[in-house]
Order: structure tokens, then C-alpha cells, then sequence
């Protein structure tokens, strides 16, 4: 009798594991793959030329080292054994199986805005992902930060469960917007500048922040640091191509063009556009003074030597090629991080269906000094209409440095 | 100990231009394909990079992209009773090396030879008798210029080459080439903005009844998207185009049209660093099982393959057959063979014109910017009262004006000191060059094979190139001398000089890389070593793509035509081949 119990139990467990699912689960698992687009769960979990969500690259924080985790149903290495409700539990609070605290470079402050249909899709889609067994370390913070029950702590401090609270006075568009850029999308991961905790500060939201030696712009609507010039259409055209008439998406942003947002639905990208350009004030802000003029003179005499064959005279650029730099987003920080990073490393363009070209600004490093670079920035950042700070040669020495370390 | 590895269905050699086309179009066909490369990966914002691709010394003088001979050189003399001997340096021409080629470094003169050019054996024979071609070896092709027409369309359209159109469908079109053959559209960019000297030399040309049109140039003349989705930038005329890579993604090559596309697709992986020795054939030598390579470490490998692509240049492809025992190695003395059968070359002359009163700014140049004349190319004059066939174009087109070779001096002026200082400083912005590059027509006695005395680092032996510039090409090229003189005096400098081609060519100083033949097309196995599709007569599943397959050289550069008999290749694998894969597409 035993006997038989055993075997009945061994067929009902081979027909579920079977790979005969239900029409609506196949829909399901479809709409779950869009959901890890829109989160870019490869971002972070795959790396380059490895397996899919097999474990990611090392991520540099503030206060040290994190492995992004082998998230495939591998049972040894995986979350293989983990149920449903553990990944929910993970997604909206940053605590998942077996009561594991997570760090919080796993956006789950912002994961937690997603509603429960969506986590439960991306949970269906991600038990169908090819197990990988890849062993992670991923805790490779330094004593006391890896003591993940610190994490208790910074939750009360920093962290409360949230869902996404839609505006009844906006459209349905903005709020879809809204849901993918707050959720899912978690651009303020990147884009909101952070506490010295490392948490979101709310009040200065998307307005843009320095990590792993890039600066994430201001993506709200300011006139002059964020995305007040672009139209609409530019910004769908960005998220979707990684490249417009006002610039060219490098460093983290190109990834993220690469894996998830070129692979946006266009009502979606739409959607993001009209949110985001909704944000924040598009009232110029008071124009910095005017650099003086012996910088400009030296600034220009560089650009022309170095940067004008692509770039123009004219800093007008040249179609999906040579970003514009009249105008240029990037250009226009507060912080000249990047631009410095970009003359002195280079950048490739992103690869994507639309924009396959995958231009390259060429390494300057070697042949400009900081005090070059920043006398250039500064030419750039005060003509053709641009109006931002003057750069320093500490300002590019301390990117040289992080470059170098 | 050869390593072996997992099976491939095609393996390129050469990563260069036909390599890149062929590997798109195969990729696109779904293939699996590995192309393995003898030289380094190169790509443009590191290798060209904007604040070095402009190092004359490094580049143009040390010749940095370049084959080296310690890497593959071959073996020259004059005619086949003299002993060859080893090309120490490369001079009169300058092989490729690396990922895009020679494809990195060219100008980019783009041209279309003529159906009079394919059919050139039946037409000289119709037109004039057999007997004034008796002591050359020119052959037909095989294929008209009508068939290959939409090829040249689909390269010039990769490339994104800059021109005006002289014939569109049979209506000619003014201010283009009254000579070309119908093309069934435009070039894809307008012609690139003039520069004075090849302004006046138009001018000039048209006032003694000459018909000068804006030289074909793949560097851009506005920004250019094309039907791949790349992009390319508008040229910036900096005039550092030959032996040089283009830092502004402005000269089209496999980097700027179609890699980026390729470099991204999952069935395409390419292996730099790693020379290829030898394709491994099945016993019998009539299938092709893959080839054998060697990475920098010594390591040996062999690729398997269903099917065999030789993409490398056209002298390495020819080499190539005959240490793979592809085909019959030519024997000038029997006629016999077809391996290394036809070797041509280009025979070239210039002219410079020295003014008082000009600046001509030589350093607002590219590498294809300028104006051509084709009164007197291939067919478009009569030669029935003249003792010589073909022709040459003569082209108006300064290239650079670059400080250490750029040095225009009159004649007698000393070759060092301060009377030469003196010298090149006043003919540096008043001097007007132009130049005849001429027809190469083939001969029993020009040819390539291999040498018997010199060894290469593997212990292969090295080509053995066998050439002497024909009488008839020597004729033709006086002649053309003759009407470039008739151009020098109606400019009206205060003197001129001209540069006539010689016999006995001199293998030290730089003439031209346009080497073609070696593995020629054609309808008849015992004259070609390759079909009219490229594929090999006696291994069908080798194709040999390149200037190899040209049964003699026309009075133009032969990129456009590598180019389209590339993509008239690919079609054929893609549309006929693959139905039947390893037969014949043609019937010996």
C-alpha cells in the first residue's frame, strides 16, 4: 500500500515538473520575461557572455564589494528552493528565503512599488530559466556591513514596504509611466542622489547622482541639467535606440539601453517619457558666470585640436555618430564627472537594433593633461548656449585616479 | 600536437573586406561561421584612435598597419630565367594585415569595370583581330558587366560611395562618366566638395575636349546611414587616407560597414592572431574538410568546416591553393595549369605641374578626392590605328599633403641640403600632380608559383612572383604619357615633369597594391582556377574571394570589383549553392 502511495506521488510530481504548462501559464511566463526587461534582472545577474542570470559582476559600492546572485532554480546555487512567497517577500521588503536580508543594492526599495500580479508573472518566468549551477559569494562587504542583520537596522532607518500610489488626477499613461520608472524600472537607483546611508533621498528624486565613477544625470524636466529640451519623442527615442540629437548613452546607461529599455514596449517607452518630463521645474536656472577668458581661449584652441574633427566646430555633432554637445545633457551637470571620465577613458555607443553603429569616443588619457581636460570642459560647458559650471584640474585628477586605482 | 576543434559550417581566411561581406550574408543565411584572421583585431576609437591616426612617421613611413615581411614575404624577379630572390621589404606594393584588411588602409577610389572589360578577349578579337593580342594572355570573365551590375550596386551602397552617376539606364547624365556602362542608379552620397587643383585640372580637361567627373570615393561626402543601419560621419578632407585608418568613421571599410553588425551575431566569431597554414583536404583532394592553423603561442589547431571561404588578400589566396594542393600549379613553359596563371599588376605614370602664381592647399585633400578623365581607359578610344590594347584613367586626385612626403621639387632640384629645403617649400602649395594608372594585361610569362630555394618561419615555401611589365603595357602607357603632356601644357605651369613607366620593374619603390590574378575566373577549368562564382573547380567546396580571381587588371583600382564579386559570390552560395552543397554550380 505504502508502495503504491510512492509511486502515484512519483507520477503527480513527473506530470508537474512536465513541460506541458497551461496556456495561460505560457502567457504568464511571457508577461514575466517583460517584467525582468523592465527591471533588468540581467543587468546586474548575467554577466557578459555568461549565462543567463547565472550571477553577475562584482558591483562596486560605497561600502565595498556585492556579487549580484545566481537567481536561475539551480537548487545548490540558486533560488532553486525558494517559493513563491519568499520571492515576494524579497521583492517588496529585501528579506527572502529563510529570512536572508538583502542589501539594498537589490532595488527592492523600488521593486517594492510593483504590484503583485507583476511579481508573480516575473516569478513564473524566472522558474523557467535554464538552472545554472554557479556558486556566488555575493557578500564581500567588509566587518561590521556584512553582518546582513545590519540590514534590520537600515530598514527602519531608511526603508518602508510600499505600493505604488497612483494620481487619480493624471492620465493613465503618466501613471503607467510613473509605475514602471518608481517600480520596476528603478531608475532612481542610478538617478536619485543618495544619503550617507546609501538610501534614496525622496526630496531630490531622479535628480541625478554620482556612482561607480559615472554621474547619473538629472533626469527631471529642468531646463538645464535635465531633460527639459528633449521632446518626447526624443526620450522614447533615447530609451529606445541609445542614441538622439542631444547625446549618445555610455557607461551603466548603455547597458541598461542594451537589456532592458530598447526592449520596452513603445506605449511603455511613451509612457516613461511622459512621467519623467513631468517632473521637476523647466524654468532656466541662473546661468553660471562666464569662465574667464583666458581658460576659454585655451579651452577652444584644444577643442579644435581634439575634438572638432567629430564633434564640429560648432559643437552641433553629427546625427546617431558624434553627440551633439550644444545642448548635451551630459554636458550640462552640475558635476563634470562623466564628461571628464569620457575625454579621459573613451566610450562605446550602445549596440541596439535601431542604432547599430556602436560609435566610440577614443581615450584621451594619454595625451591630455587634467588641467587640459578641464580647461576643455570648461570651453565646452560655457559655449553654444551650454551654461554650466567651470571644471577643475582636481575635479579630473580625482576621475583619473578612480580610473587608474 | 593539432588541436581539434568543434566542427563550423564555413571558415573564412581574412577578415578584410570579403571576409566581412561574405561572413554577413552567410550569417544572415543562418550558417554557423568562424573566420580566422592572420592579424590583430583593430577597431576604430583604439587603433584609430583621433589623436594618433594621423602619425605620418608611424604610419606612412614605418608603415604600421602593414604586412610584415618576417610575417609572409615572397620571392621576385623579372622573368623566368633569372633567380628570385626574397622581397626583404615590401616597396612596390603594400600588402594588409589585420581585421578589415587592406580594406583599412586604401584611399577608396571606387570604381566599375566595364562589360568591355569583362569580355575583353571576344571584343579585342572582334574589333581588331586576334593577331594584336597574339603575344598577350587576356581572358575573358565569364560574366557581363550587365550580371554584375546589382553587385556593384549593393557595394556601392554598403559603402556609401560618393559620385555622380554618368549613365543611369542607358540615359547619360551630366557631369558624370560618359564612359561607364548603364548603372541602374545614383552612387548613394553626391560627389565629395573640390579642391582647386583637381577644379583647374576639370577645367582644363573639359577645354580641350576631355570628359572629367568627380573621382567615386568612399570617403564620405555627408553623413551616411547604410543598409546595414550604420552609420558613417561626414569626411573631414584631413588628407590621411592611404596607409592610414580613418579616426572619423568617414572611409568605409569592414570596421565602419559592417561589423558592427557582424561582431554582434551569435552564429559569427572571428579568431585574430592566428595564420592559417593550410586547407586540409579529404582524400582525394577533391573536398575540403577545414583548415589548420597556428595562434601566436605555436599552438596548432584545425577547424573543420563544411565549407571553405579563402578571403585573404589575392596574392595569399593564390599561395594558399598552391600549399593546399588546390588546383594545378601554372608552368609558364607547357601553359598548363591555372594556379598563379595571369598575374597583373598596374602600370602607372604621373605628371607634375609647377606654378609660380597657384596655392593649391595640398593638405585639404582625401584619399579619393578628386577628378578623373576616361577618355583613354580600357575601350572607350579606338586603338585600331594604334599598336597597343587598353587604357588608362588619369586622375586628378591629391591625395594628402602630408609634411614628410609630400615634397614636390622641379626637376634637377638636390634630393638633401638647403637648396632642396628652398625647393620644397616653394613647390609645396604651387605644384599640381596627376597621374595615369593604367591597364595590366596578362602574359604567358608573368605569373605566380612557388619558390623552390626560400622557406617562410613555418618552413613553407614562400611565392615566387615572376613579372616584367609588357611591351603593349608599355606602349599604352607612353601613349597615355602622350595626352597627360597635351593636359600639362594647356594647364600652363612655367614646367612640368613626367614620370614614364619603364621596363623592368623595380620591386624597392612604391607603385601600387592593386596585385590581381593568381586563382582567375572563368568558363574553362584548364585556363581558371575558379568559376564564374568563385568556387573552385577542383575542391567545389573551397570558394576564392578576392582581386585573385581577376583574368587581368583594368585601368581602375580594383576594390569595387573585389567587392561586387564578393556579394556575387555570396549569392550564388546562399541561392544555389546551399541546395546542393558541395556539386559544382557549374559543369567542367
Amino acid at each position: 500500500m505504502n508502495k503504491l502511495v510512492f509511486t502515484l506521488a512519483i507520477g503527480a510530481a513527473a506530470l508537474n515538473a512536465g513541460p506541458a504548462r497551461s496556456a495561460d501559464q505560457a502567457d504568464q511566463i511571457i508577461r514575466g520575461q517583460y517584467q525582468a526587461v523592465l527591471g533588468d534582472c540581467a543587468g546586474c545577474h548575467t554577466q557578459a557572455g555568461g549565462k543567463p542570470l547565472a550571477g553577475g559582476l562584482p558591483l562596486e559600492t560605497p561600502f565595498g564589494m556585492l556579487v549580484p546572485p545566481n537567481i536561475t532554480p539551480d537548487g545548490e546555487t540558486g533560488i532553486g528552493n525558494w517559493s513563491e512567497a519568499d520571492f515576494r517577500s524579497m521583492m517588496k521588503s529585501g528579506v527572502g528565503h529563510n529570512g536572508v536580508r538583502l542589501y539594498p543594492a537589490m532595488p527592492y526599495p523600488a521593486y517594492t512599488r510593483m504590484n503583485d500580479r507583476d511579481i508573480s508573472d516575473l516569478w513564473a518566468y524566472l522558474t523557467t530559466v535554464e538552472p545554472v549551477s554557479n556558486k556566488v559569494e555575493a557578500n564581500q562587504l567588509p566587518f561590521p556591513l556584512n553582518i546582513r542583520l545590519a540590514m534590520l537596522g537600515w530598514n527602519v532607518l531608511n526603508f518602508t514596504e510600499a505600493s505604488f500610489q497612483p494620481d487619480s488626477s493624471k492620465s493613465a499613461e503618466w501613471n503607467r509611466g510613473a509605475y514602471i520608472v518608481q517600480g520596476a524600472g528603478h531608475c532612481g537607483t542610478c538617478h536619485s542622489p543618495k544619503s550617507f546611508l546609501g538610501a534614496d533621498k525622496d526630496s531630490e528624486f531622479l535628480q541625478g547622482a554620482s556612482l561607480q565613477g559615472w554621474f547619473a544625470p538629472d533626469i527631471t524636466n529642468n531646463a538645464q541639467s535635465g531633460l527639459g529640451k528633449w521632446s518626447q519623442e526624443d526620450l522614447v527615442q533615447y530609451l529606445k535606440t541609445g542614441v538622439n540629437a542631444h547625446s549618445i548613452a555610455s557607461g551603466p546607461m548603455a547597458e541598461a539601453i542594451e537589456n532592458s529599455t530598447s526592449k520596452m514596449t513603445d506605449p511603455d517607452l511613451k509612457a516613461v517619457a511622459v512621467y519623467l518630463k513631468s517632473l521637476g521645474s523647466d524654468v532656466d536656472s541662473v546661468q553660471p558666470a562666464k569662465p574667464d577668458a583666458t581658460r576659454m581661449a585655451t579651452g577652444e584652441a584644444i577643442y579644435r585640436d581634439n575634438c572638432s574633427a567629430c564633434h564640429g566646430g560648432d559643437g552641433a555633432g553629427s546625427g546617431v555618430l558624434f553627440p551633439s554637445l550644444a545642448g548635451n545633457s551630459i554636458v550640462a551637470q552640475g558635476s563634470s564627472e562623466t564628461l571628464a571620465r569620457l575625454v579621459l577613458a573613451g566610450s562605446q555607443a550602445v549596440h541596439t537594433a535601431d542604432a547599430p553603429t556602436t560609435p566610440a569616443m577614443p581615450s584621451l588619457a594619454w595625451r591630455l593633461k587634467d588641467q587640459e581636460v578641464a580647461d576643455v570642459l570648461t570651453y565646452v560647458r560655457a559655449s553654444w548656449g551650454n551654461a554650466a559650471p567651470a571644471v577643475s584640474s582636481d575635479d579630473v585628477a580625482a576621475v583619473r585616479k578612480g580610473l587608474t586605482r | 600536437m593539432t588541436k581539434i576543434l568543434p566542427r563550423k559550417d564555413v571558415v573564412i581566411v581574412g577578415l578584410g573586406w570579403t571576409g566581412s561581406i561574405l561572413a554577413h550574408e552567410l550569417t544572415d543565411q543562418g550558417l554557423d561561421v568562424v573566420a580566422i584572421e592572420r592579424g590583430p583585431w583593430r577597431d576604430t576609437a583604439t587603433d584609430f584612435n583621433i589623436g594618433y591616426a594621423q602619425d605620418e612617421l608611424r604610419y606612412s613611413i614605418r608603415r604600421d598597419l602593414f604586412l610584415q615581411p618576417t610575417v609572409e614575404t615572397m620571392t621576385v624577379r623579372n622573368d623566368p630565367s633569372q633567380k628570385a630572390l626574397p622581397m626583404r621589404d615590401f616597396g612596390s606594393f603594400l600588402p594588409g594585415n589585420g581585421v578589415g584588411g587592406a580594406g583599412v588602409h586604401w584611399n577608396g577610389h571606387t570604381w566599375r569595370f566595364w562589360d568591355s572589360d569583362f569580355q575583353i578577349k571576344t571584343n579585342l578579337t572582334k574589333k581588331y583581330g586576334a593577331s594584336r593580342i597574339a603575344d598577350l594572355q587576356v581572358e575573358d570573365w565569364g560574366v557581363t558587366g550587365a550580371e554584375m551590375e546589382p553587385y556593384y550596386d549593393q557595394f556601392e551602397y554598403l559603402a556609401g560611395i560618393s559620385g555622380k552617376a554618368g549613365n543611369i539606364k542607358g540615359h547619360l547624365q551630366e557631369g558624370g562618366n560618359p564612359f561607364e556602362d548603364p548603372r541602374s542608379r545614383d552612387y548613394p552620397n553626391p560627389p565629395m566638395q573640390m579642391t582647386y587643383a583637381p577644379t583647374l585640372f576639370a577645367e582644363v580637361g573639359r577645354s580641350i575636349g576631355l570628359h572629367p567627373f568627380p573621382t567615386p570615393s568612399a570617403n564620405m561626402s555627408r553623413a551616411y546611414v547604410n543598409p546595414l543601419g550604420i552609420a558613417m560621419g561626414q569626411c573631414t578632407y584631413c588628407g590621411f587616407c592611404e596607409r592610414f585608418g580613418c579616426a572619423n568613421y568617414s572611409k568605409s571599410s569592414a570596421q565602419t560597414t559592417v561589423l558592427p553588425v557582424l561582431m554582434k551575431k551569435s552564429n559569427f566569431e572571428v579568431r585574430t592572431d592566428s595564420e592559417v597554414l593550410h586547407v586540409d583536404l579529404a582524400p582525394g583532394g577533391k573536398s575540403a574538410r577545414g583548415v589548420t592553423y597556428v595562434d601566436t603561442s605555436g599552438e596548432e589547431y584545425f577547424q573543420p568546416a563544411d565549407l571553405v571561404l579563402l578571403c585573404a588578400y589575392g596574392l595569399h589566396n593564390a599561395r594558399l591553393m598552391m600549399l593546399s594542393g588546390i588546383g594545378k600549379i601554372y608552368d609558364p613553359g607547357s601553359g598548363e595549369g591555372t594556379v598563379g596563371r595571369n598575374y597583373c599588376y598596374q602600370t602607372n605614370a604621373g605628371v607634375q605641374v609647377f606654378f609660380d602664381d597657384k596655392n593649391f592647399n595640398p593638405f585639404i585633400a582625401a584619399g579619393a578626392l578628386g577628378q578623373t578623365i576616361d577618355d583613354y581607359n580600357g575601350d572607350a578610344f579606338d586603338h585600331g590605328a594604334l599598336d597597343f590594347v587598353g587604357g588608362a584613367g588619369i586622375n586628378c586626385i591629391p591625395t594628402n599633403g602630408r609634411p614628410i612626403g609630400t615634397r614636390p621639387t622641379l626637376p634637377g632640384t638636390p634630393k638633401w641640403g638647403s637648396a632642396w629645403k628652398k625647393a620644397t617649400v616653394e613647390g609645396y602649395r604651387s605644384t599640381l600632380g596627376y597621374s595615369s594608372q593604367g591597364s595590366s594585361y596578362a602574359t604567358r610569362n608573368n605569373y605566380l608559383d612557388l619558390d623552390p630555394t626560400y622557406k617562410d618561419r613555418f618552413g613553407r615555401p614562400l611565392m615566387r612572383m615572376t613579372f616584367d611589365f609588357p611591351d603593349n603595357d608599355i606602349r599604352m602607357s607612353n601613349y597615355v604619357c602622350d595626352r597627360m603632356e597635351e593636359i600639362a601644357k594647356a594647364l600652363g605651369g612655367k614646367q612640368y615633369a613626367v614620370g614614364r613607366r619603364k621596363k623592368g620593374w623595380d620591386s624597392v619603390p612604391y607603385q601600387s597594391t592593386h596585385n590581381t590574378g593568381g586563382a582567375i575566373m572563368g568558363t574553362d577549368p584548364k585556363k581558371s582556377a575558379v568559376n564564374t562564382f568563385l568556387q573552385s573547380w577542383d575542391v567545389p567546396n573551397v570558394f576564392v574571394i578576392g582581386a585573385s580571381a581577376f583574368p587581368q587588371n583594368a585601368g581602375k583600382n580594383p576594390t569595387g570589383t573585389v567587392g561586387a564579386l564578393a556579394f556575387r559570390a555570396a549569392d550564388a552560395i546562399r541561392n544555389q549553392y546551399l541546395r546542393n552543397p558541395g556539386a559544382p554550380l557549374v559543369q567542367a
